[in-house]
């Protein structure tokens, strides 16, 4: 791995850049290894990543059946937050952002996270409430989330529209200062470079078709378009593909598939600071560091793959967005995407051993997936290496379908991911 | 915005008109209490949510307000039968 | 590149010549100009500057591809529109266009810099630097990068503008309005159908408006077609997306292209198509070539400089010379020259030209070169020259000009149907991909089929040059400034899928979304890896086709339209009293009647007061109401919610509680039996909805057996609760048919009768605590009720109260709201509602999930009452509740503050909470930390008032 720096890029600019290596060399699978992760998203990827750095296991291979970084980590709007209000949602969401936090310098891999705030609109008592829960709940946790008054609001966003006899007034916000964005496609990138230099193959283009399990039930290795690879530990991290995983290891999930889309505006010079998200309103966005308004919209209704939404989510999006940000109705829409997002019943993710040995999950991050990457990655990385969960990633298990104890922020708080 | 064949109305109507039901043929048990809590939590939670043929229920919420099954590939999107609530899947499919 | 008009020639009206204004300088073009072509009639040959390094940018094509002549437009004060492309913009008088992307001018451009550093600024670059030191990146290197990035200026104030949509339905719809478009059109109309045609142009006809030979042919058909009364012709329109099941986004311009002052109406229309076929015929868009220099302004594409000649009337250039790699590059050639302008040379990079199109050129005396490519281009804010040799490697030789075309053959628009999942098939004729197999009903037609001949070609990645592309300034997407470099560099570095490349490079990601680059970035990808075009891959096309306005996508949908607020038949009436309202659901309801300058505070309490001393009157006419009918009713009840209603006498009323199948609770409700066989059902406010499909939902899908209808009747019936200890002396004289002696109508009891001569459903019930009864009459009577009430009332020293009274008077009964002391994680026995479940019943919805380990695990939260230690310090609404306020963060948290209020009753505030086994804490003493402050309180049960309910059975 040559080591990234303005020094090495000035050094490699009278060179016509011709010194820099592959980031990722092509790996043909090995029979065997001791990990084996399905997907190689941003999770999948940094699992990989901390499995060979902190967990002492490198003989590990990402198996993705399209392109690295090609699924959710490169079709989210890049949203990072803990303000969450559950002990355990925070928990786990600001063990992620503790570790965006130095991520860079970690990977020497700008992934550009930027704490520019997010702030999320309360416009009516209910939400009023809301938020100041989430705000003393979030203090006593140790996670920052402050309230904002209109006036602050609209200080610290001015294209923000606080007038009184809006359809949905502005009545505050609640800021988490800490929160902000990261370039998607670099975590992925960076993640995968980093593993890579440490040991671990990545191996694209190579659909996992089954997994052998022993007479004991116990992983034994995965099925794929390219032979069989052995291993005794398989985390999947394959995002809305994982019901059909699981399905290959006999178990049936809590899990459906939705299609969510997203869009960006052309590129405009800086007008947009931080982050906001109104969850009454259904809007949420931002604007990246080319310039684009970057939107997130909602899920279609329907159970879906196609990758395919629906113009009227996206009509509903932009009224939504201009709804609260009246000024960029001239503004125009480059280019939408779509998505498949796992949602579980309780919409919190599980991060979790299965009831087949040897066999890990990830999944269930529905919309909210990206802003837990580097936590989520760390945490199934523990869990695989340990055979049991870290105690933050705990409660995210299989059993509380069961026994009851959800964790269930949108119920409690009608709060968006 | 995908058509759907309501086959109360027997008429194509825009999705704005309906409402998604989720999986189809989830029949609620007759005596919950006999359940296990595992037979219980997989009525609750446990989902096909297969790549392909899906069977699912649809309510024609703006329309004649009737809930029906529907047979749809998720995929493509593309609806292959629908049906009224209280029949069969008529392609004999199970997820 | 200086630009002229031709002495004759073109589509334009040379007796009407338009002002226009160019960053702050006025020229002049003709009626039928485009802004693009005004301006380089007007000789303006730098147009912009490019997003990374700030190049000089001129004009590259004449349509959506283009990437470089993008402007603001300024149509007035807050009618802004940033990035607006220059060949789609039609001139008006007094147009105002704004170069973008430079400071302090359009030639003299500061950040132009960025060139000269640009080595350092290889595709990628930002993921290998600005890492040290760590807080640099947000301080210092992050905003720098933002500020150079963007092109032009966002909007700063709203937008006066408003928009239009509509939808539509057709059999056939016809995207493109060409030679193919308008004869598939015209096929469609023989059979009578409804026929759709749309045009992004201005007047239908595509590439034949740059072939004048085809213009009386066009004529008679375009006649043709106007004169179908089942055609109808949308021009100035987009066809943005394609989806499910032909269903078509289109936005049409509306005024855009008309002086601001004379502009009336909506800015731009929305159309939603759902078409039985679309057809196809979007064309192709000619593909520049990448070559050392092609990015000076004055080289541009072939095809556009013909379209300006034969369309516009303007010549590119007074020495133009052409780069081909395709025959096409002849034809326009000679079309131009025969036209007037001078064409100096034809250089191609075929060492054979087909047919006879070299012979041609040598008789218009223009010079042939083959086998031979463009190595330099000199000029950096206009073309001076070109610099080309044999093969790109021979002897250098030099033709001064002042403007290059491009001929590298030609991309089939098949946007709108890859969106719509259409399969594409790679085509080494064209060089291109062709659509293939559709899913949806619809096909292509034309060139976006490549059933158009545009003659031949080669299709090549980097022309030949004696340099290695490494030391080429030979540019890929010229808006964002990636050069063929730096996809060389991506693949180096390991980038093998397409997706990859794109996203390193920003190849394509440009406000043209790749119409010129894609294909040419496949191609050097393709040369780089050494695979074929077909195994890398395509990017995804993905809608919109070309930018589309947020207001024309959200149409009406904005202020009172975004979402319709709801208002109760009291409305009007609180308006007028100066209420102050608060939105809940969609409702909007009153929150207070503040007097006098009064703040919330002082009338609550107030308001209060009136309830416990004399009586007050509330609109309660948001709560949902359900008329569930039938044999089966009651059991159908009996199976919904917690409690038994089997056993319900008719004229009574019942508390119900319901639950999700999973445990929680979703609703509750006083409701009454009428009859045997009829209910009257209320919800909370914003739970109607809910609650009727869920039970629509049971009713249709799991006991279809039960002969039960529900049926919505919110909307039918105005509520009016009065509620205090003279509240049966308001309504005594007003009300006919009903006994109102407490035995004769006691508490949870309903009687129909007449209130003020209007029929009513009188319910004798109670959310304050008070004696109370809930007036139900028809909503048109309603407002001839509450009137009649309130003047009865003025002897009994009446009041309004709104929702914030509401909210403290049921509080100090410890009477729960859904939705603010539940959040949907509660359930009955977590509220203390264990009375409201029924025992005996064998099943209800949710009944088996309360029986799962955890719904009833030590430890749950429970509903307990707080008063804190000095009684006038009010707890805030979502405070935690903890037991050891010195404890570390992470501080353990037993519950949360829902509700809290002073209270009249109590004279002290009191506070509802749901803390961990709060039932067996009461006594205790626990604590909120604030973030200045430890409050203390102690744990209370939820009822602070008149515990044993004298007051309600007064």
């Amino acid at each position: 791995m040559k080591r990234f720096s303005g020094l090495n890029l000035l050094a490699q600019a009278f060179d016509g850049h011709r010194g820099w290596p592959e980031h990722w060399p092509d790996k043909a699978p090995k029979a065997a290894y001791d990990v084996i992760i399905i997907g190689a998203g941003g999770h999948g990827l940094g699992a990989a990543y901390y499995l060979a750095t902190k967990y002492g296991i490198s003989n590990v291979a990402v198996i993705e059946k399209g392109w690295l970084g090609g699924g959710n980590a490169g079709r989210n709007t890049t949203i990072i937050r803990s303000n969450y209000l559950y002990d355990e949602s925070a928990h786990l969401y600001d063990h992620a952002v503790k570790l965006w936090d130095g991520l860079s310098q970690e990977l020497n891999y700008n992934v550009m996270y930027s704490k520019r705030g997010v702030l999320m609109l309360a416009h009516n008592v209910h939400d009023v409430q809301s938020f100041k829960r989430h705000i003393h709940a979030n203090r006593l946790n140790g996670v920052d989330n402050e309230w904002l008054t209109p006036d602050q609001c609209k200080a610290y966003c001015p294209p923000l529209d606080i007038a009184a006899n809006a359809r949905h007034p502005v009545l505050g916000g609640a800021l988490q200062r800490r929160g902000g964005t990261a370039r998607h496609d670099s975590v992925a990138w960076g993640y995968a470079r980093g593993a890579v230099a440490r040991g671990v193959d990545i191996i694209q283009n190579c659909a996992v078709t089954g997994i052998r399990r022993g007479p004991d039930g116990a992983v034994l290795g995965v099925e794929t378009e390219r032979g069989f690879i052995g291993a005794t530990k398989i985390g999947v991290s394959a995002a809305g593909s994982t019901s059909l995983v699981m399905k290959m290891a006999g178990l049936d999930f809590p899990l459906e598939s939705y299609p969510l889309q997203a869009l960006v505006s052309e590129p405009v010079k800086p007008i947009f600071p931080c982050v906001v998200m109104s969850n009454t309103v259904h809007a949420y966005i931002s604007q990246s560091d080319k310039g684009e308004l970057v939107i997130g919209a909602g899920t279609d209704q329907y159970v879906s793959y196609s990758q395919r939404g629906a113009l009227h989510i996206i009509e509903h999006t932009l009224a939504a967005i201009c709804e609260i940000f009246p000024i960029f109705t001239r503004m125009r829409m480059l280019r939408t995407w779509g998505g498949i997002v796992d949602v579980t019943p309780d919409r919190s993710p599980i991060l979790a051993k299965t009831p087949v040995p040897g066999l890990y999950v990830n999944c269930g991050w529905g919309t909210g997936g990206f802003k837990a990457t580097p936590g989520a990655a760390d945490l199934l990385a523990h869990t695989i290496a340990h055979d049991a969960p870290h105690a933050i990633n705990a409660p995210f298990n299989l059993d509380r379908f069961r026994n009851g104890r959800l964790i269930d922020e949108a119920a409690a708080a009608a709060v968006a991911h | 915005m995908i058509l759907i064949h309501c086959p109360y109305c027997e008429q194509d109507r825009p999705e704005i008109e309906f409402t998604y039901g989720g999986q189809a043929h989830i029949a609620r048990p007759h005596d919950p209490a006999a359940l296990t809590d595992r037979e219980w939590e997989t009525y609750l939670y446990i989902r096909a949510n297969p790549r392909g043929l899906h069977a699912e229920r649809w309510r024609h919420i703006h329309g004649c307000a009737r809930f029906f099954n529907a047979v749809r590939d998720t995929v493509t999107d593309r609806f292959t039968v629908t049906y009224k609530t209280g029949e069969a899947r008529p392609d004999g499919g199970v997820a | 590149m200086t630009g002229y008009r031709l002495p004759a020639g073109g589509r334009i009206d040379r007796h009407r010549t338009i002002n226009f204004r160019f960053d702050g300088r006025d020229y002049q073009g003709f009626a039928g100009d485009t802004l693009a072509s005004a301006m380089a009639g007007a000789g303006i040959v730098l147009v912009g500057r490019s997003f990374k390094y700030h190049r000089p940018r001129g004009l590259l094509g004449i349509g959506s591809e283009e990437c470089n002549a993008l402007v603001s437009i300024n149509r007035g004060a807050a009618r802004v529109t940033p990035n607006v492309r220059s060949t789609q913009v039609w001139l008006y008088p007094g147009l105002n266009a704004i170069s973008q992307n430079r400071w302090p001018s359009l030639r003299w451009d500061v950040v132009a810099l960025n060139d000269v550093f640009a080595p350092l600024f290889p595709a990628g670059f930002y993921n290998k630097t600005f890492m040290w030191p760590r807080s640099a990146w947000e301080k210092l290197y992050e905003p720098v990068i933002r500020r150079l990035a963007g092109l032009g200026e966002s909007p700063v104030e709203r937008d006066p503008d408003h928009y239009d949509a509509t939808y539509a339905h057709c059999e056939v719809l016809v995207v493109g309005g060409g030679r193919a478009g308008i004869d598939a059109a015209l096929a469609a109309a023989q059979s009578g159908g409804r026929v759709i045609l749309i045009d992004e142009g201005d007047e239908l006809g595509g590439g034949a408006l740059a072939d004048p030979a085809q213009w009386p042919v066009l004529m008679a058909l375009k006649q043709e077609l106007y004169s179908c009364s089942n055609v109808m012709v949308l021009t100035r329109t987009t066809a943005f997306g394609f989806y499910h099941q032909n269903f078509i986004g289109a936005t049409q311009q509306l005024t855009d292209y008309l002086e601001p002052a004379v502009s009336q109406g909506a800015r731009e229309k929305l159309w939603r198509i759902r078409a039985g076929e679309v057809v196809l015929a979007q064309g192709a868009i000619e593909r520049p070539l990448v070559f050392n220099g092609n990015d000076v302004p004055g080289v541009m594409l072939a095809s556009a400089a013909r379209s300006l000649a034969l369309r516009f009337g303007v010549a590119v250039g007074r020495q133009v010379v052409v780069m081909a790699a395709h025959d096409s590059g002849w034809h326009d050639a000679l079309a131009m020259a025969a036209a007037g302008v001078t064409i100096a040379a034809i250089i191609d990079v075929r060492h054979v030209v087909s047919g006879d199109l070299a012979e041609a050129a040598r008789a218009m005396g223009i010079a042939v070169h083959t086998g031979a490519a463009i190595t330099r281009v000199a000029g950096r804010h206009a073309v001076k020259g070109v610099t080309f040799a044999s093969d790109g490697t021979g002897p250098s030789r030099r033709i001064a000009c002042d403007t290059v075309l491009m001929a590298g053959g030609w991309t089939p628009s098949v946007h709108l149907w890859s969106h719509a999942k259409g399969s594409l098939v790679w085509s080494d004729a064209w060089g291109a991909y062709l659509p293939g197999t559709a899913l949806e009903n619809t096909r292509a037609v034309g060139a976006c089929a490549g059933e158009w001949d545009f003659g031949a070609g080669v299709v090549t990645a980097v022309l030949p040059n004696a340099l290695p592309v490494r030391s080429q300034t030979a540019f890929v997407d010229f808006q964002n400034d990636v050069k063929a470099r730096d996809i060389h560099l991506a693949v180096q570095e390991g980038f093998r899928s397409i997706e990859h490349i794109k996203r390193y490079t920003t190849n394509g990601m440009a406000t043209d979304q790749g119409k010129t680059s894609n294909l040419n970035g496949l191609q050097i990808a393709s040369e780089a890896l050494g695979r074929p075009v077909s195994d890398i891959g395509l990017t995804t096309f993905r809608p919109p086709y070309t930018p589309q306005t947020f207001g024309a996508l959200l149409g009406h949908h904005k202020g009172a339209l975004f979402q319709p607020v709801r208002k109760s038949v009291i409305d009007d009436w609180a308006n007028l009293q100066g209420a102050v309202f608060e939105n809940v659901g969609n409702w909007r309801r009153a929150r207070y009647f503040p007097q006098g300058g009064e703040d919330m505070h002082s009338a609550v309490l107030r308001e209060c007061t009136a309830v416990r001393e004399r009586v007050g009157v509330f609109d309660a006419s948001t709560l949902g109401k359900i008329e569930v009918v039938g044999p089966d009713a009651a059991e159908f009840l009996n199976r919904m919610y917690t409690n038994p209603w089997k056993g319900l006498a008719p004229g009574r009323c019942r508390y119900g509680l319901l639950l999700r199948e999973d445990g929680f609770i979703i609703d509750d409700g006083v409701s009454a039996r009428l009859a045997d066989d009829r209910f009257h059902l209320t919800t909370t406010t914003g739970g109607a909805a809910r609650v009727l499909n869920m039970m629509e939902d049971y009713l249709q899908t799991e006991w279809p057996d039960l002969d039960v209808w529900l049926t919505s009747t919110t909307e039918q019936w105005a509520v009016i609760a009065l509620q205090g200890p003279r509240a049966r002396d308001v309504i005594a004289p007003l009300v006919e048919g009903i006994d109102l002696s407490p035995a004769a109508f006691p508490h949870m009891a309903v009687r129909e009768g007449t209130i003020a001569g209007v029929p009513t459903r009188l319910f004798r019930v109670s959310f304050t605590g008070e004696l109370g009864f809930e007036i139900n009459v028809p909503a048109d009577q309603g407002r001839k009720v509450w009137d009649a009430v309130l003047r009865s009332g003025g002897a009994h020293g009446i009041s309004p109260y709104g929702t914030e009274a509401m909210h403290v008077l049921r509080a100090e009964k410890g009477f729960i709201i859904v939705g603010q002391d539940t959040d949907g994680t509660m359930t009955p026995y977590d509220m203390g509602l264990d009375w409201a479940v029924g025992k005996k019943k064998p099943d209800f919805v949710g009944k088996r999930s309360l029986a799962r380990p955890d719904m009833s695990a030590p430890g749950r939260k429970q509903f307990i009452g707080l008063l804190t230690e000095r009684p006038q310090d009010l707890l805030e609404e979502g405070a935690q509740v903890v037991l050891d306020p010195t404890a570390p963060v992470p501080v353990p948290m037993i519950g949360h503050v829902t509700s809290a209020y002073h209270s009249v009753a109590l004279g002290r505030t009191i506070a509802l909470a749901v803390i961990a086994d709060g039932r067996a804490r009461i006594g205790e003493m626990v604590f909120i930390p604030m973030p200045d402050t430890v409050i203390r309180a102690t744990v209370t049960a939820p009822v602070f008032h008149d515990p044993e309910g004298s007051r309600l059975n007064a």
